[in-house]
């Protein structure tokens, strides 16, 4: 390595550092949000720096994209109630309580990242040896899918229980009904032709990014955000309404991925004396059951909990 | 025949990255939303095309180079779209018309 790229990794150090600061100091609760995603696309550089290609697109879409655009959408939500009355001023002592939260919760932090062992415990070698076993070619999907897959399960229900609790925030009278503000295409726009050009094209780089995710960086989380990311344009443009949460097609849809996930875990019992247990011979088979189902349902939650809760009645 | 196709290379490169500085200059010194998002779209379309062009003078694979003008088209595509869609809030009357 010459001494210019570490240069640009000291820049980048400082720009991410800088970005974070400013994200924190910022007032504005608008301010903050896009300092958060800047935080996050910078923060992808840092990984893709780091040579990890399959947790830097991650962390674009879902870290900085996804995380970025729910919080644009409750910063405006809470446009209203920005400044606080001055009773909710918090007093000296609750202040300085919380100052010597941070300052403990650093110096913990800061602690373990210079005591850590050198080199660090790994399981990569373990886990490069047994990959054959899974069918798959890209050792982080093995991870997600074979090694760890009860996290990935998990993962899913979190997402249901996050859009269960969006949903939950919806008044009595509109309870089943359309998520969300109903968009109407502008006749004389560009918009919705331009969403009609590139829904096609982003629907067919989010099924190559799932499906591409068994051999190289991808994969069905990242691939998701982009079909959802799609679904959610084409709503935005007025192309398409936001489906009614009591229809019973979405409700299937969104917990298709993990009843699956489970189904297949629970035969596992049978098939391989273990939750979760792949017989080797039909591996890769059963890794693919899951994960279609899996992205679907992850990119039908990710576009709902975009969309918000329920906000036109069923009439 | 290298030093002709680094030259070249150089300059668009160059050429590009003054389009992404003037994006930027413009979108922190125009006074409205819309001329902001002209700006913007300068130094996606112009810079990222320009830094592209000045990549595929580097002896590269054939794919390589095709792959570096779709990422190109996706963000041409992409920019447009949703400037178009943060256009459509900024104007007055907003997204709810």
């Amino acid at each position: 390595m010459t001494d210019r790229p570490l240069a640009l990794d000291i820049g980048l150090a400082f720009l991410v550092l800088g970005v974070a600061v400013w994200t924190i100091a910022a007032r504005d609760t608008f301010a903050a949000v896009v300092g958060f995603v800047a935080f996050g696309l910078l923060l992808t550089l840092v990984w893709a720096r780091l040579a990890a290609p399959d947790v830097a697109p991650t962390e674009a879409a879902i870290g900085s994209g996804v995380t970025g655009g729910l919080l644009l959408g409750a910063s405006t939500r809470l446009h209203g109630t920005q400044t606080p009355a001055p009773g909710e001023k918090p007093g000296a002592i609750l202040r300085l309580a919380a100052a010597a939260l941070c300052t403990v919760v650093s110096a913990g932090l800061a602690a373990i990242v210079l005591l850590l062992p050198e080199p660090a415990p790994t399981l990569a070698p373990q886990a490069a040896t047994n990959i054959s076993a899974t069918g798959l070619g890209n050792p982080v999907t093995a991870v997600l899918m074979a090694y760890r897959a009860i996290d990935t399960l998990l993962e899913t229900v979190v997402l249901l229980l996050a859009l269960v609790g969006v949903w939950s925030l919806a008044p009595d009278r509109v309870w089943g009904g359309f998520p969300g503000p109903r968009h109407h295409a502008d006749p004389d726009g560009l918009l919705p032709f331009m969403a009609q050009l590139l829904v096609p094209v982003g629907l067919l780089v989010g099924i190559y990014i799932f499906w591409v995710g068994s051999v190289a960086p991808g994969g069905e989380f990242q691939g998701a955000t982009i079909l959802a990311a799609m679904w959610v344009l084409a709503m935005m443009a007025g192309l398409v309404d936001a489906p009614a949460v009591s229809r019973r097609w979405l409700r299937l849809l969104l917990v298709a991925g993990p009843a699956v996930f489970f189904a297949i875990g629970l035969a596992g019992f049978a098939m391989a004396g273990a939750f979760l247990a792949y017989p080797e011979a039909y591996a890769k088979l059963l890794i693919v059951t899951i994960e279609v189902p899996v992205t679907l349902s992850i990119a039908t939650m990710l576009a709902l909990l975009v969309a918000g809760p329920p906000e036109r009645a069923l009439r | 025949m290298s030093f002709a196709l680094d030259a070249l290379t150089i300059l668009a490169v160059s050429t590009g990255a003054f389009f992404f500085l003037a994006g930027t200059v413009g979108l922190l010194r125009f006074p409205d939303a819309l001329s902001r998002l002209h700006a913007l779209t300068k130094a996606d379309n112009l810079g990222l095309g320009l830094v592209v062009l000045g990549l595929l003078f580097q002896p590269e694979e054939l794919f390589a180079g095709l792959k570096l003008v779709t990422v190109w088209l996706l963000t041409l595509l992409a920019g447009a779209t949703v400037t178009q869609l943060i256009a459509r809030t900024a104007r007055p009357g907003g997204a709810q018309e």
